[in-house]
């Protein structure tokens, strides 16, 4: 297993936890050094308990991992929730005029700061935060250097007298952890790669715009808004209308529109937004108007948990909106794939002009991971599929917006163009628009209308590709996961590999289409199968299930609002092999 | 797509906008009239029928769009106007019409009805206001007077109803009216005011429900409408003054434009975004200078 550092940063919200953070990952990133971040935060703008954690290394950091190397406590809450977190070599920078240090264990250093001799606190309430950052990349050892011109980027809007403090408050910290605590045992180590670190919704706002969208719009819903924030900060720079709107019902239909125009458009929100947008997407459906929305899940029902994470959406969006039509559901099964996968989902959207539904999560939305930057590809392959945009020959006969194809997909005019004026409707319709809904109910042509749309599956099947095992093939046990877990997953089975344990991991994707055939090859050859997922019910067990009547060996579930930890699925594997369970919830121990 | 709009003066007609089956509703609805009336404004406005999209909800009246030639989109109950407000801003070179009523528009769709004239889109909103529920068969709307008892309020509605018009003023529409589907000269002369007002356009248009409303009647409504235009004092650009106006009912109940303002820009003219071409014609990718920046913020 590879090396890799982990810092842990809390406070109350307002106490400016932030900061550190991102100066922190910059100077990962600059260092040629991956990440991976997870910020545990409640819903509440001042107090409260934030935790920030960033783990870094030379190769991919696939998770938040399962302790830290270094606590920054900006409080004593902190300091007593987390202190037994750290382990021999590891150790606590903190400020010693406010906070008191636990009985931490043995061969952890307690690195005390006396704050108040060292910045004139009066005047700068965050002054400990500067110095401990000072303090702990000494500890690390970083040249002060890289510290310094990040403080300037960070700070600069603010001026220069700002800037200056601020390096002399980090400058102040660096040497008085050299004086006095002792260096890591392995400084930070450097490379000269170069990766760029972004949110999950950074990325799928990225992504989207790379795939070519030029509508946007959104009411704000945590932990979905970061995809509103970046549209709206780049959308004038990327020819993208952002709009917020006025509620969720709103925005899916605002898209709907954009889309019957001609241009591909986008939405994102959480739960309760997705519930109140299902009715349109059913619109979407039945009109053959293709959109994409974007669903962050969050802990639920109602309300729920709006700052902690879970897959608790899955049958919710299977079953968006009444009646039966084609769709696509994926998930995302990293933050670097919340980019990727945009452009992939729209094209078969397009393509198959029915809505798309892309899951993600709150883990992957708010997390923080370093990519290649060339994984952030702006000409992606686009297909538009079969669309009439100009009148060329006027001479064709009678436009059928939705004439009966072998593929069930309709060449689709775009409103503007002479000799193609046409009605598209939510109500039950013949090829030509017409409604076969109120006064010329008809029932062979509403079978044969149900049957053109349901067959778009069958290309969509062909276009989306089915999930591959990754790992040995005769494992002791298979790991079967959807969307954003895939990265634990993965270090799960890296550790039970250093155990003696085996394993491989069959990780969902798409969602929608299943291929469930393909999916019972390889699971019908699987020694021993555990299906992982961040929810009460195993919603994908059920759904697996239902598409291919295979019933999982075992069941590892979480959803007290937390992700998983690596060691969370590697002790319940333990457990689940030596027999003592089918179904593990484990605890997770920090209370954050 | 400029060149596809030249059409030779006086050649669109009426037939062009014929739809593809006849209406379906009732004989004797006032939507006859209101559908008329929009065929004649685009006809005398000689907007070909390839350029103009016209968007409804769900109901008797919003069963529009399949009764005229043009660009449809017969959508959702209560959420025609946030579809055509995407519309518009995918290709807001189209003249977008949005057709349908008032429980479709004052009811389930009211809260979009509030932010659409906010936004001050350059959209024309036609409200088919026949004061009941059609389609369901007969239950009381937003509009229904107090007292008047259908299926759903045997005992006679107790709600006040919704006063269209001093609700638009109170949004911000820029151009608020009424008409009437019973005098179609009056009705076509507003439906071609409100298209070439630029801005969101309101109006409110009494089209009687023959079946199943027997109070608001055009018998009940043809001596009690006065024609705003046939006052000379009125001021449409005076938004008290139309405040004012908007709250005289009975008798004399005001018909024609209460207010117009073109001192409000448009979303349309607001938006950098739609400074130089419809959102359709822009190309697909990202300038790949603007796309390098964006990557390298995150480094």
């Amino acid at each position: 297993m590879s090396q890799t550092f982990a810092i842990g940063i809390g406070g109350a919200a307002g106490q400016g936890v932030a900061t550190p953070g991102d100066i922190f990952a910059l100077i990962f990133s600059r260092r040629g050094l991956h990440l991976n971040a997870y910020n545990a935060y409640q819903s509440i703008i001042r107090g409260g308990h934030t935790f920030l954690t960033i783990r870094t290394g030379v190769d991919e950091v696939r998770s938040m991992g399962d302790g830290i190397d270094l606590l920054i406590p900006l409080n004593q809450d902190t300091m007593d929730r987390h202190l037994q977190l750290l382990t021999a070599g590891g150790a606590c920078i903190y400020n010693a005029d406010t906070i008191k240090p636990g009985a931490a264990a043995e061969g952890v250093q307690l690195c005390a700061l006396p704050v108040s001799t060292m910045a004139d606190i009066t005047r700068n309430k965050v002054a400990q935060n500067t110095l401990a950052l000072g303090a702990a990349l000494s500890m690390m050892g970083v040249g002060f250097l890289s510290l310094e011109s990040v403080i300037a980027g960070q700070f600069g809007r603010k001026g220069d007298a700002v800037v200056k403090e601020n390096v002399d408050l980090a400058r102040t910290g660096y040497d008085f952890a050299s004086a006095h605590f002792k260096p890591f045992d392995k400084p930070l180590p450097l490379t000269g790669n170069r990766y760029a670190v972004l949110s999950g919704n950074t990325a799928m706002a990225m992504g989207g715009a790379a795939a070519g969208v030029k509508f946007y719009c959104a009411y704000p819903m945590s932990p979905s808004t970061g995809v509103l924030h970046w549209m709206a900060g780049h959308g004038r720079k990327a020819g993208i209308m952002v709009r917020q709107v006025e509620d969720e019902i709103g925005v899916i239909n605002m898209a709907i529109g954009a889309a019957h125009a001609g241009v591909r458009s986008m939405c994102a929100t959480s739960g309760g937004g997705f519930a109140l947008m299902t009715e349109g997407l059913g619109l979407s459906a039945m009109a053959e108007i293709p959109v994409v929305a974007i669903n962050c899940m969050r802990a639920g029902p109602s309300t729920g948990v709006p700052t902690k994470t879970e897959q608790g959406d899955l049958w919710q969006a299977l079953g968006a909106a009444f009646g039966d039509f084609p769709r696509v559901i994926a998930a995302p099964l990293d933050i670097g794939d919340c980019f990727t996968l945009m452009h992939e989902i729209f094209n078969v959207t397009d393509k198959f002009q029915c809505p798309g539904i892309v899951l993600c999560d709150l883990l992957l939305s708010e997390g923080r991971l370093s990519v290649d930057p060339k994984l952030l590809d702006f000409n992606p392959k686009i297909d538009r599929g079969e669309l009439i945009t100009s009148n060329g020959d006027l001479s064709h006969g009678e436009y059928l917006r939705y004439k009966f194809t072998k593929s069930g997909v309709s060449p689709r005019a775009i409103p503007g163009l002479p000799g193609y004026t046409h009605t598209v409707a939510s109500d039950e319709h013949e090829e030509n628009g017409v409604l076969i809904s109120d006064e010329y109910t008809n029932n062979t042509k509403r079978r044969a209308m149900m049957e053109k749309r349901m067959r778009k599956m069958v290309g969509i099947e062909a276009m989306v590709p089915p999930p591959v095992l990754e790992g040995p093939k005769d494992a002791d046990v298979t790991l079967i996961g959807w969307g954003s877990t895939d990265g634990t997953i993965k270090e799960a089975r890296e550790q039970l590999a250093a155990q003696g344990i085996t394993a491989n991991q069959l990780q969902i994707r798409w969602l929608v289409p299943l291929h469930g055939e393909a999916i019972l090859r390889i699971l019908r050859s699987a020694k021993h199968t555990i299906i992982v997922e961040n929810n009460f019910s195993g919603q994908f067990a059920r759904y697996l299930r239902s598409e291919t009547s295979f019933v999982a060996d075992g069941h590892i579930r979480k959803y007290d609002g937390e992700p998983f930890m690596p060691h969370h699925i590697v002790n319940a594997v333990h457990d689940q092999l030596a027999g003592a369970t089918t179904l593990s919830v484990p605890t997770h121990e920090v209370m954050v | 797509m400029a060149t596809l709009n030249v059409v030779a003066p006086g050649s669109i007609a009426m037939a062009d906008f014929k739809g593809k089956v006849d209406p379906d509703w009732c004989p004797g609805c006032g939507d006859f009239g209101v559908l008329a009336a929009v065929q004649k404004a685009l006809v005398e406005l000689q907007i070909p029928n390839h350029r103009v999209a016209t968007v409804s909800g769900i109901g008797c009246s919003s069963n529009f769009p399949g009764f005229i030639n043009t660009y449809g989109m017969h959508t959702l109950h209560g959420r025609s106007l946030p579809v055509a407000t995407g519309l518009k801003l995918g290709n807001h070179e189209l003249t977008v019409l949005v057709t349908g009523g008032d429980g479709d528009g004052f009811g389930i769709g009211c809260g979009h009805f509030v932010h659409a004239m906010r936004r001050n889109i350059n959209l024309n909103y036609f409200v088919l206001d026949n004061q009941i529920y059609g389609l369901t068969t007969g239950q009381t709307s937003p509009t229904s007077r107090v007292g008047m008892k259908t299926k759903s309020n045997p005992y006679g509605n107790g709600d006040t109803p919704v006063n269209p018009i001093t609700l638009a003023l109170s949004a911000g529409a820029t151009f608020v009216a009424r008409g009437f589907s019973g005098d179609q000269k009056h009705l076509t002369e507003l439906i071609k005011s409100a298209i070439q007002h630029k801005g969101f356009s309101f109006l409110d248009i009494f089209s009687p429900c023959v079946t199943y409303n027997k109070d608001n009647t055009f018998q009940w409504f043809r001596p009690r409408v006065k024609k705003l235009e046939e006052n000379a004092e009125y001021d449409a650009t005076n938004w008290v003054a139309a405040m004012e106006k908007a709250t005289v009912w009975g008798d004399e109940i005001p018909i024609g434009k209460f207010y117009e303002t073109t001192e409000i820009p448009t979303l349309e003219q607001t938006e950098p975004v739609l400074d130089d071409m419809p959102l359709i014609e822009r190309e697909l990718y990202i300038a790949s200078d603007i796309a390098k920046k964006f990557v390298e913020e995150l480094m």
